[in-house]
């Protein structure tokens, strides 16, 4: 056990939440009969799930800051509209309406910012307002009709990485490259962190834990690549799979490695504190109300590529998938706790139980019941563990801003009595 | 008043939390009738002793014997406790400020007729008990329209109504102006003419010497000792002694000061309340510091000392009306927080877990809140130089944590105030303003900020100093100035000054007081 525990290193609890998605999929799986982890289920489950996570991205910063967004699936399907519109009625060629649908976005972030920032009106009114303005602007602007979309965004949507090279390798080589480009990735970031560990606290990390993280790391990419690249022909890791990862590291690192990401954070865990230290306090409400229309367009867009068309409903009941994701991710409502890899692994927790729950053959009905219940036992588990003075389990899966707090690099645990009673 | 049967004895208390023992064999008594001082610094277990006296710890969770009027005890919970005649009032006031006086008596204990509160009787009864505490309101009014001094009394009428015989005041006075406190101690002897135990906790040690009976020192969660006091004639030395188990021939540190020229002056500083259009909460100010200056602010509560500091510290509060602050001779506008902090100024919140700190943050990123520039490689922040800028202030500083990956939720009050100070050391200074900067951390703690102070100062920085305690400004500062509803009635240099002179220049805006 101790020996597991070194190769998990500081990050224990991300090895735990990931090891409870990883039972879920092998449970499914056999339940479904090896239906589960198939190339085309997971295929699918990332394109038909990345438009959430990107939703989710934003939705975890401004669930940081202390507010919520409730518009974002009403502005998807908005700003998703408006694109389909522009390339239909006004002639713009694909890539000019994909760049209106997302000025628009960023229009929309502006105007919700500026109820928020400048007039002090909650999130939750604003967004509340935003929700009911952008699904009736959608139903007005189309009609109540469908409008295809140019049919270049599939790519965005739904579309596969491009078949090249040499045919021995047996599978799709762009796929692979990904696959290999990770764990080289992963590898140099774990090996980097070990020396400057080292170099700053002195603490010499033995070097097999970490040897093992790498392979058993690389084992599980190394298995994904081969299993997302050996589908039907012509198929690979899917593109809006590629768009995710890349919002996933940018974002990562603004949040982590910015002032502004820690201006997020700042706000979110003290606002009154974070002014008195000079962060200005409504400019970075503006900026991560801004960002979330900006993604939820980006994200209305994707859906609208696999969808192939625009509908006056895309975008219904998008807002609660985004937040539920955050919370399992280990969010607080309370503003300053959370992180973007934490709900990418909650928001795969919603997706493959959809999917798992799919192949079962369980209907949407009960579906909606079970999410509900994870959803809840997972926020329970979190606040039962802070209770108990125990640093939150799911809310500090990931290195980053806020789950160093404890574990940390010399590793003082606190671990122990929170009450102990000060007088 | 007091005669010799004990109302309560605590006999061998102790109480175990993980891996910590909080209470280890303390004994306590305490007689019918008297006032009873409980000294200890933070964290000796003063609060834990009381929270197992009022069964918020609940019987069996602590080893020991409760034995009260007689009778042994075993509170499961507060209201047993509160069924028992014992109340106990809290450091942080519990009551609901939308709600009027009458409502926050009654709140949970209403008075009933035919199912339905009556209200009437609950007036009645809530002018009477005001009375009794020395107050002449109307009980329809919202407590939040209450100052906290009037708040406290509130929360002891609440205490009065419940028939209370031991009544407990966890540190009444560290919110209080010495006005407010004056009059508390008052209400107290008052009560304990009635017959009312009183058991006071408390830090302030003039305010024990005033009032208590007896006094018992709590030490590291054992009892160190107990003994009778007169009155007025109680040896400070002694428990101070007690408390940090050395003694402290003096609680500042010697201190040569080295000024030099004035490095930031303002003049006709004029700003107005946020809330309440049209009223002034500094009235044309003028002061100036020097380098290598500590320049202390005095006043009671409300009389604008932190409105002043905050309103300079980049307009953060209030509307600013007009005047000048000239930083080494230029004149400056500091339009925003982060306008100032690029200045080089420095402002240390009076309150740090309110507006000082982010209690999720290590102390590593506290650190560097407010100068995340300096850790900056390339527009990202370089996690090697944040952590080595920490580590520099942590040892610097000598904060007591394991490292700077420790939560600062997890930290005493002492090492917090140090992290506060040192996050604002790390913003490279000229101009520090510290508000209250001991405010709820015990002697030893204190005497360390003391000496950071007078390193701050030898540096040639420039030091304002808020406090409320008046000896702390006399043993630290080179100059005092006085605040009094806003304005600025009066400076005196440290040779000059005293409690008395400092008291009459607080509490008068006339220009007599200047005499």
């Amino acid at each position: 056990m101790k020996r597991i525990k070194e190769v998990m290193g500081g990050d224990f609890r991300q090895f735990t939440m990931v090891i409870a998605l990883v039972v879920l999929i092998v449970i499914f799986n056999i339940i479904s009969g090896g239906r589960m982890v198939t190339s085309a289920n997971f295929q699918n489950l990332i394109s038909g799930n990345a438009y959430v996570l990107v939703l989710a991205i934003g939705m975890v910063m401004v669930i940081v800051i202390g507010q919520i967004d409730l518009s974002v699936g009403s502005v998807a399907g908005f700003c998703g509209m408006v694109m389909a519109l522009t390339a239909r009625d006004l002639n713009f060629p694909w890539w000019a309406a994909v760049l209106v649908g997302i000025l628009i976005g960023v229009l929309i972030g502006a105007w919700q910012g500026f109820w928020l920032a400048k007039l002090g009106i909650p999130g939750f009114i604003t967004t509340l307002g935003g929700m009911m303005i952008f699904r009736g602007g959608v139903i007005w602007i189309s009609k109540s009709i469908s409008v295809p979309a140019p049919h270049e965004l599939k790519m965005f949507g739904a579309g596969y990485l491009p078949e090249w090279g040499p045919a021995f390798t047996g599978m799709n080589n762009s796929t692979l490259l990904l696959g290999v480009i990770g764990i080289f990735a992963y590898a140099y970031a774990q090996l980097r962190r070990r020396t400057k560990n080292e170099k700053l606290t002195g603490v010499n990390e033995a070097l097999w834990p970490v040897v093992v993280r790498i392979v058993l790391v690389g084992a599980v990419i190394g298995y994904l690549a081969w299993l997302f690249g050996t589908g039907r022909p012509g198929t690979s890791f899917p593109v809006p799979g590629v768009i995710l990862i890349i919002l996933v590291i940018i974002y990562h690192i603004i949040t982590q490695r910015t002032t502004f990401g820690r201006h997020i954070y700042a706000v979110g865990g003290n606002k009154a504190a974070a002014a008195l230290s000079g962060v200005n306090v409504p400019r970075t409400y503006f900026l991560t109300m801004l960002n979330m229309s900006f993604l939820a367009a980006l994200a209305g867009i994707m859906f609208i590529g696999r969808a192939t068309a625009a509908g006056p409903s895309d975008g219904t009941n998008w807002e609660l998938d985004a937040i539920a994701s955050v919370f399992i991710g280990g969010a607080a409502v309370s503003g300053g706790i959370g992180t973007v890899l934490a709900t990418m692994v909650g928001g795969m927790v919603m997706a493959v139980l959809n999917s798992g729950l799919m192949l079962m053959g369980v209907g949407a009905d009960r579906t909606a019941v079970i999410k509900g219940l994870v959803l809840l036992a997972a926020v329970a588990f979190d606040v039962y563990n802070k209770k108990q003075g125990r640093k939150s389990i799911i809310g500090h899966l990931f290195p980053g801003n806020k789950d160093k707090q404890e574990g940390g690099a010399s590793g003082a645990s606190g671990g122990s009595g929170g009450d102990t009673g000060q007088s | 008043m007091s005669d010799h049967t004990p109302i309560l004895q605590m006999k061998n208390i102790t109480k175990i939390f993980p891996g910590v023992k909080a209470l280890d064999e303390v004994t306590l008594e305490v007689r019918q009738g008297e006032i009873h001082a409980i000294c200890g610094e933070n964290g000796a277990g003063k609060s834990t002793l009381m929270k197992v006296l009022s069964g918020v710890h609940p019987y069996g969770s602590y080893t020991g014997q409760i034995i009260y009027q007689g009778k042994e005890m075993s509170f499961k919970d507060i209201k047993e406790s509160e069924k028992a005649g014992i109340a106990i009032i809290h450091q942080e006031l519990t009551m609901i400020p939308e709600l009027s006086i009458t409502e926050n008596i009654f709140m949970g204990n209403e008075v009933r007729r035919r199912g339905l509160i009556d209200w009437d009787e609950a007036r009645r009864l809530t002018v009477d008990l005001l009375k009794r505490v020395g107050l002449s309101l109307n009980p329809n009014t919202q407590i939040k329209n209450l100052g906290v001094g009037q708040q406290q009394l509130v929360e002891i009428a609440k205490a009065l109504s419940k028939n209370v015989r031991l009544l407990i005041l966890d540190e009444p006075t560290s919110a209080l102006n010495e006005e407010d406190t004056e009059n508390l101690l008052n209400q107290m002897r008052e009560l304990k003419s009635k017959g009312i135990t009183c058991i006071m906790i408390s830090h302030k040690l003039n305010e024990i010497a005033a009032i208590a009976d007896s006094v018992t020192v709590i030490r590291d969660g054992r009892t160190v000792e107990t003994y009778d006091v007169e009155a007025g004639h109680v040896d400070e030395d002694r428990i101070i002694r007690a408390m940090v188990g050395r003694s402290l021939e003096n609680r500042f540190p010697d201190h040569v000061p080295d000024t030099g020229d004035v490095i930031f002056e303002v003049s006709g500083w004029r700003v107005e309340d946020p809330l309440i259009p049209g009223r002034l909460i500094c009235k044309d100010s003028n002061f100036f510091v020097r380098a290598g200056e500590i320049v202390g602010f005095a006043g009671l509560m409300g009389a604008g000392r932190t409105e002043l500091m905050r309103s300079l510290f980049g307009r953060n509060f209030g509307i600013y009306q007009r005047g000048t602050i000239k930083h080494h001779g230029k004149d400056v506008k500091l339009k925003s927080v982060s306008a100032a902090i690029r200045q080089g100024i420095a402002y240390v919140p009076e309150d740090r877990k309110v507006l000082g700190l982010n209690l999720l943050d290590n102390v590593r990123m506290t650190t560097t809140s407010a100068n995340l520039k300096a850790v900056l490689n390339h527009g990202l922040i370089d996690s090697s130089l944040e952590y080595r800028a920490a580590e520099k202030e942590r040892k610097d500083l000598s904060v007591k944590a394991a490292s700077v990956e420790v939560g600062v939720s997890t930290l005493s009050g002492g090492n917090q105030q140090k992290v506060v100070l040192g996050k604002w050391i790390f913003t490279e200074p000229d101009v520090l303003i510290l508000d209250e900067p001991t405010r709820g951390i015990d002697v030893g703690a204190k005497y360390e900020i003391y000496r950071l102070i007078h390193a701050l100062a030898d540096q040639g920085k420039a030091v304002i100093m808020v406090s409320s305690e008046l000896p702390e400004l006399l043993g630290m500062s080179d100059r005092i100035y006085t605040i009094c509803e806003g304005s600025i009635t009066g400076v005196l240099d440290r040779k000059d000054a005293d409690s008395e002179k400092l008291m009459r220049m607080m509490t008068t805006t006339s220009d007599a007081a200047a005499n």
